[in-house]
Order: structure tokens, then sequence, then C-alpha cells
């Protein structure tokens, strides 16, 4: 057995701030008509509605958020066996001409997004569609990149990032789990 | 002739006398000689040492397709005949349906003939009953069984008719034959693949009720009552059936009937997903149906077990289950089933099931054989009943290998069977 | 071939509701709400099938379930292929077991089966590795109906556990009615099935309903009616005297279903004798829900072929994990 090493990079307060300033920097050319925060199942989701809170709390903006679920798209399902249980998608209104924020808890290996942008590309044609992640961790396997980035680590394959939830895991956190050792 | 044959070692069961006991068997000229403990080989005989094994009349059974004529990739004559051999069977009884039907003199001759060429089991025709066996025209009967039928029967084909079947019943005491009637109305049964009732309407397939059967039993009691004729029916299943069969008893009417070894166990359970090896007509039944006429058979008031050994081609199974055909193969596994089925629960003595599978036989039907006493044919059979083996279609002297049982260990295993002191069958490898 | 099979849950095949767990119905019921919501997208296609090949073989004709499945195959992006009966090989001659054969020989990945012999589906499931979903053998299943009959059901109440669904109609000749017995009792409902006697099998009281001999005592008793299609054949084969009697002794009309205790759903898996079985009045009514039905037939069949893609839906969250 590997030992494990746990390290907390962002607590309750640390995550709040974040997400604070993340809402400050997509909103800083102004909220406008047409923005839709849409987080990518499951902690995506949670982000992307306490971004859409942040945002009516501070500027007073009434910012619309959807979900996605990506399963259908992922490039790997024919590898995965068992297919894995769906949850729903909810893309509120026509999107064609909207500007679409993307929300998703860790940015990796990049194909969670290009699947999310396949699926959004079913409902319309957005003006424009960006990036949100809580933590970049590298790793890229596609060229994408975030627009808005709360936090970067350089984390190597092997290790976790694990983002916790209020609404999912009773607590807020950001938690670096790296394999500490080479045996 | 051939040298006097001396079996010795063996225990005799011949419950035509009685017979449950160590004893030898002398055969002289085809016949038997002596049956006892005392009894010598004479000088020059040829011996079979028959120690541990049991030695029995060979078994009678009066309801086998043998498909020759037109089904010759099912079954023929030469085929059918060694498969019964290889079951212990002596004596069985060819059903007409085949193509063309054994409706002519010429035909009862042809399966006289080709059955005596093969020299294995006894091979007794069974004339058609109707012409074509349509079911409109009496056959020549009378002609008929000059040319060696030793009954007549539409079976494959119920009579439907009653007028026909009362003229039957009344034309063949002039033969003192009797009428085979395979009992079904088939206004009851357009469809029927299987047993109606809970598993057919799981399942989704049409059913045959026991009312078919018993309806038409109860129709052909009553028209033995009224001509005095001899009826024999055929694979009763149905426990609403024994009730006919027993009014008829109770009047003494000239009234007999058989069972198959697959009714006497099996239930349709084993239809469950669509195993077309259980498609069986009359169909596999419900438990109580099986103890109804297993307890018939126990008490007489069914008299015989006949295996309706019905042989068809793999890929004629390898069907849907409406379009696959009715049949399973009996001739080699009758035996051991009737063991497992009677025997070892203890419904049936070995004795009674002897009794059952080749003197009872031998006395409904008026035959000289399905005896050890002194004078009869030597057909005998030599068998080893504790001994299990494992049933594989794949080694049957049958062309075909249609049967539910693949893969089941049965109790009884058949060594040697005889037929008019002649050697015709010998289990691989031993005694 | 058959061990080809995971050891639980929906399996390599959907042959019928009867060998099915509760637990896997209702995954496969939950498994289609987000399905329901792809039908309504801009662009109606998600590329999780894609690649594969499926074919319908329809040996008895077919229109509504036939399209049904084919909407739902292409809209998971599949590459289909129909065959009919009429006008093929496949008719009466080349037996089940060379059209099996056959379809190993050219690689396909799914076979959805219509066919008028109970026990066919099962037939080609036990022969090919790929996977078979019977649309209808004989009288046998017909699970897909069955599975949206039961979310049509399950929408209408919120619930299926604890109501009461009777089916009315020719239950003898149907497959329809098998599903939805077999598939409403895993999920807890009480089911009876109501039609002359004629039309009712023996011994259905074996697979645990009730029989209604009059169609005014199953409306009184319950929450929704399944109302079987009466075929014609049935008059001229016997087993009613005529459809104008059918109607009126049988027939789910207005007037008896106002005199039900509470507002009884209806449904109908089609085609429709309308005046026969059941009134316009009724199927056009606010008790209907005729054309949910439909719509959640291809929302089914989506998440039917979904999962039978991949395996078992137990093993899904274990798949999931692979996801970084």
């Amino acid at each position: 057995m590997t030992s494990e090493k746990a390290q907390q990079l962002l607590d309750a307060a640390g995550v709040d701030e974040t997400l604070h300033r993340l809402a400050s920097e997509i909103t800083a050319g102004g909220a406008g008509e047409g923005l839709l925060l849409v987080g990518i199942r499951r902690r995506g989701v949670q982000l992307a509605r306490r971004l859409a809170s942040i945002l009516q709390d501070t500027g007073g903006f009434n910012v619309p958020t959807g979900s996605l679920d990506i399963t259908l798209y992922r490039d790997d399902l024919h590898q995965i066996g068992p297919m894995p249980i769906i949850g729903m998608t909810e893309v509120p209104g026509d999107i064609d001409g909207d500007r679409v924020v993307i929300v998703d808890d860790v940015l990796f290996t990049g194909r969670t997004i290009r699947a999310a942008l396949q699926e959004l590309a079913d409902f319309g044609r957005p003006r424009k569609i960006e990036l949100c992640v809580l933590v970049d961790r590298g790793g890229r396997e596609l060229p994408i990149q975030a627009d808005y980035v709360g936090l970067t680590v350089d984390a190597s394959a092997r290790d976790l990032v694990e983002v916790r939830v209020p609404e999912l895991d009773d607590e807020s956190s950001v938690t670096l789990v790296s394999a500490a050792g080479a045996q | 002739m051939s040298r006097p044959l001396h079996i010795y070692g063996g225990r005799v069961v011949d419950p035509s006398q009685g017979l449950d006991s160590p004893a030898a068997v002398l055969i002289v000229d085809g016949r038997i000689e002596a049956v006892g403990l005392g009894v010598e080989a004479p000088d020059g005989a040829e011996s079979i040492d028959a120690t541990g094994l049991t030695v029995s009349p060979g078994l009678i059974d009066v309801h086998v397709h043998l498909r020759e004529p037109g089904g010759e990739h099912k079954e023929t004559i030469a085929s059918g005949s060694r498969a019964a051999v290889a079951g212990g069977f002596t004596t069985i009884w060819a059903m007409p349906n085949t193509d063309p039907p054994i409706d002519s003199p010429a035909a009862v001759g042809y399966v006289r003939a080709a059955g005596r060429a093969v020299r294995a089991s006894r091979v007794m025709p069974i004339g058609a009953a109707s012409i074509g066996q349509k079911g409109e025209q009496m056959t020549e009967i009378g002609e008929l069984v000059a040319a060696g039928a030793v009954a007549v029967s539409d079976d494959g084909h119920p009579v439907h008719n009653s007028g026909l079947m009362r003229r039957l019943l009344e034309y063949t005491q002039t033969f003192d034959i009797p009428v085979l009637q395979h009992a079904e109305d088939p206004g009851l049964t357009p469809g029927g693949v299987m047993n109606e009732g809970p598993v057919a309407t799981a399942l989704g397939l049409r059913g045959i009720p026991n009312a078919a059967e018993a309806g038409m039993v109860a129709r052909d009691v009553l028209l033995s009552e009224l001509t005095g004729g001899h009826l024999h029916v055929c694979h009763v299943s149905a426990r609403q059936s024994v009730d006919q069969l027993l009014w008829a008893k109770e009047r003494g009417l000239r009234v007999t009937a058989e069972v198959t070894p697959h009714h006497l166990l099996l239930t349709e359970e084993l239809v469950r997903g669509y195993n077309t090896q259980a498609k069986v007509n009359p169909p596999l039944r419900v438990e109580e149906d099986v103890e109804a006429v297993r307890q018939a058979l126990v008490e007489g008031v069914i008299d015989v077990i006949a295996t309706d050994h019905a042989p068809h081609h793999y890929d004629e199974k390898e069907r849907e289950f409406d379009d696959a055909p009715f049949g399973i193969n009996g001739l080699e596994t009758a035996f051991s089933l009737c063991m497992k089925a009677l025997v070892e629960p203890g419904h049936m003595t070995l004795s009674g099931l002897i009794d059952r599978m080749s003197c009872a036989p031998a006395r409904i039907m008026g035959l000289d054989t399905g005896t050890l006493r002194q004078g009869a044919p030597a057909d005998i059979v030599l068998y080893a009943p504790d001994e299990s083996w494992t049933v594989d279609p794949a080694r049957f002297y049958s062309r075909s290998r249609n049967t539910p049982l693949a893969g089941w260990v049965l109790p009884g295993r058949i060594m040697r069977t005889i037929v008019s002191g002649e050697t015709r069958f010998e289990a691989e490898g031993d005694a | 071939m058959n061990d080809k099979r995971p050891d639980s849950g929906l399996g390599k095949d959907l042959i019928g509701l009867e060998t099915l767990s509760g637990e896997t119905i209702r995954a496969i019921l939950d498994t289609a709400e987000p399905f329901k919501e792809i039908s309504e997208r801009a662009i109606k296609k998600v590329p999780v099938l894609r690649g594969k090949t499926i074919v319908n073989l329809f040996f008895e004709p077919s229109t509504r379930t036939r399209i049904s499945f084919e909407f739902a195959e292409k809209r998971l992006g599949a590459d289909t292929v129909n065959v009919a009966a009429s006008g093929s090989s496949v008719v009466k001659g080349e037996t089940l077991v060379d059209t099996a054969r056959n379809l190993e020989a050219m690689r396909i990945d799914m076979v959805v089966i219509r066919h008028g012999s109970s026990g066919a589906a099962q037939f080609l499931a036990d022969r090919i590795p790929s996977n078979v979903i019977n649309a209808g053998d004989g009288q046998h299943e017909h699970p897909t109906q069955g599975l949206l009959d039961l979310l049509t059901i399950r929408d209408s109440f919120g619930r299926i556990e604890g109501l009461k669904v009777c089916i009315v109609g020719d239950v003898i000749h149907s497959r329809v009615a098998r599903s939805n017995i077999f598939g409403l009792q895993k999920l807890g409902a009480e089911v009876a099935v109501c039609g002359p006697k004629s039309l009712i099998p023996t011994a259905i009281e074996s697979l645990g309903v009730q029989v209604f001999a009059h169609v005014e005592d199953a409306i009184q008793w319950a929450d929704a009616l399944n109302v079987l299609r009466l075929q014609l054949e049935r008059m001229n084969a016997g087993f009613i005297p005529s459809l104008r009697e059918y109607n009126r002794v049988f027939g789910v009309s207005q007037a008896r279903l106002e005199r039900a205790p509470v507002d009884t759903v209806v449904l109908h898996p089609g085609p429709m004798n309308r005046g026969v079985e059941i009134d316009s009045a009724v199927a056009d009514g606010p008790q209907s829900v005729i054309l949910p039905q439909v719509t959640n037939g291809v929302a089914v069949r989506m998440a039917v072929l979904y999962l039978l893609a991949g395996g078992a839906p137990e093993r899904a969250e274990e798949a999931k994990k692979g996801e970084a």
C-alpha cells in the first residue's frame, strides 16, 4: 500500500473568497443580458448556483443557471462497461446568442469540457462560451483553457483533487490527496 | 438349431409366475426350457454369467413411431428396433402415421419384413384405422390383419368422428384386435402446444386442456360399452381421464390404457424457457395429474407403460416453440425413467414395473411373450437395476436425440437383450 | 454463448419483465427521465450509440412500435436497418436459427425483434452474442410497452406502489397484458383483469391478479385502466359474437367512467378501435394519457438501448469512478 497525504488547500472561507473573486471576474465587463451559468453535474451545478447567488447579493444581477450531464457525450463510454446513471440536463430556454459560462469544480484532462461543448451545441448557438473552474490541476489531454480559475495546483496524475460542496458533502473545501513516496 | 443357452447366477424377476428369486434360465431352440435354482447347463450349452444382474421377460412397447417410410431422417425401422433392444424392449408395435401411412396390406407387410430383417427387436405393425388416417373411411382391416397388423390406430390424429369410432370398435371384433385411440377433442385444442394452465398463461402459449383428452376418453369408453369392442387408450395424461377409465373398469368393459414414462414423472414446469424438448402431445401436465396417472398404473386402472417413442431430427426441434414438432425420444430411457418415477420412490416394486412393461402388455394384447414360462419365446432382458448412468443422447441408437433428459442421471442399466434366444443387444464393456 | 451475460440486472437482453427485479425496472424508468429531455432539444440526437448497428427485425407488421424504436435508436446516434418479414428472406422457410446465424455473421450489435411466436425473442437471444430486445413475441411479452405504461402511470400518480390497475379486454392474446401484470406487480401495484371469460386465460389467478366479469366493477375498483385493442380476428375465431356487442358490454365509455369514484386514468397501447374497446370521448378526454404513452415510449426505449449497450445498471456507479 502507498501511504496517502492529504493537504487542505482551501477551507470554507477560502472557497467563499475565491468564488466571490470569480463572480466579480465573470461580471467585470458587466453581467448584461443573456448571461447564463451552466454547471456540469454534479459539483459544477452547486458551484454555478453559488456564483449566481453571490451575483444576486453583491451586484443585484439575476443570472439564470442550468445543469449539464455530459455522460452521453463522453468519449470513453464504450470503454467503461456498464452505463453510468444519467442525471437531468436542464438548460433554461433558448441559448441562441447568449453568453454561456460553463462551471465545473476541477479542470484536468479537458475531456469533460469537450463533451460539455458538444452537448451545449445541441441546444443552440450561444454568442460566446467561457469556462470557469474552482481548481485547475493541469494535466490537459486536449487544447482547452479556463477563462476564470479559482486556484491553480500542480498535481501529478496519481494525485486526487477533492472539491467538497455543502449540498453534497456537508462542508466546503478543496483538498489535495497526494500519493506520498514511490512504493 | 442353435446351441442351448444357460443364463445363471442372476435374480429372476418374472411377475407372470410370481417369481423373484435367484435362478438359472435354460433356453432351447429359442424357447424357455426351464427356470429354477437347480437348472443346470446341458452339454454343449452356451453360458451367460448373470451374477449381479436381474433377469426378466423382455419389455414390450405397444406404442412406437419408427418414421419409415417417409421420415427416415428421424428414424428407420432398423435404427428404431436397435434403439428398442438397447432399451430392453424385445417387442415394439409400430404406429402407422408414416408418409404414406400404413393403411394397405402391402405397407403392413413392408414394415413387418423390414423389422424381421434387422434382427433386433420384434417389430409388429399397427395398421391405420382409416384410409390415409383422414378419419373418414375405414381401412380394409381384415386384409391388414392378414398381412400382420396387430391393431389399428389413427394415432397422431384422434378418431374424431363418433360414428367411425363406433364402427371401428364393432368391426375389429371379427379379428379380435384393439383400436388404439389418441384421445383428443380437436375442437378444444386449436393451436395448442402445451398443457393449459399456469405455465402456458405465463409463457403466452396456447393450451391443451385436460378436458380435450378426458372428454374423448369418456366418449370412447361409452362406445366400448355400446359395442363391446376393445378400446385401448393411448398415453393417458389427465387425471380426469383416469376417472373415465375407472368407470369402465368397474363395469368390466374391454377398455385398456397406457401411460408413457414421461407422464409418470415430468410436469409442465419443464417447458419453461420454451424448451422444445419438453413439447409433447399429450402435453406434460401438472403434479396432480402425474400423481393420478401414477396411482392409476399402480392400481391397474391404467394397464401398461408405453413409450410413445417419437423421434425428431435435431433441427426440427431447434425452432420457435409453436413450430417445433411434438414428441420425445423414449425407447432408450424408458426403463430407467420408470425406475426413477416408480421403483426408486417406492410406488411400485421392481416386479410390479416388469409386469407393467412386459407381462401386462402381453396379457392385454394377447401375446405369447412377456413371460419366462416353459415354452414361451425366449425374449429376455438382463439388467442392473441399481446401477445408474448418465443420459447422453449422442450415444443413442435412435437416429434422433430429442429428449428432455439429456444429462440426467437415472437408475437401471440394460445389460443384455435376448430375442428368441439370440442376443440382440449387449452393453459395451460389461456382462 | 450464454456466458456473455452479466450476472444481474438487465443483462444482455430484454426479453420480458417477468424475469426482472423491481429494482432493475425502477432503474430503467429512472434512466428514461433524462432521455425525455433529449427529445425536447433543438437537435434531438446524442452520440451515445455512435457506431453501433441495430437491426429492427419485424416478422409481424407494426408501425407504431417500429417507429418508436427507430426514433429511439436514431436519437442515440445508432445506425439502424429495418427488416420486415414480407419481401425478404425472413419469411417462413428460412428458420429463425438461420436468421440468427446470419445476423451474427454480419456483426450486429443489437437486434430488436417482433415475432408471432411466444418465446422467439428468447430463442434468438440464446443463440447470438448481440443484445436482443423483445418488441413483442406472440402472446408472451412486450416489455418496452409494459415499461412505457409503467412510466406513464408513474408520471400521472407520482408513484406506482399501492395503485390499482385493471387491464381490460383481450387478455388471452395480449403480450401487453402479461408485461403489465409482471411489471406493475413488481413495483407494488395491485393488478386486475376484466373481459369476457373467453378472452381471459386459464389460471390467470396464478399470476396474482383478480378477475372482474363486469367492466363497471373494474372501473369502480381501479385507479387506472389499461384498455387493450380488440382485434377483428377474435370475432371471426368465435371468441366473441360481435364487436358491437363487445362495445355494449365491455367498452370503456364516458358514461361508465363518470360513475367512477375517482378520476380514472385511461391507457391504451394502440392502435385504437374507436367505438369498440374505447369510445372517442374517453380516448380524447382529459383522463386519457394515450399520447403521453407514445412520448414516453421513445424515452423508455432510449433508456433500454442505453443500458443494454453498457451492461448492468448496478455496476454503473463503479464505472463512474473511472472518470477523473
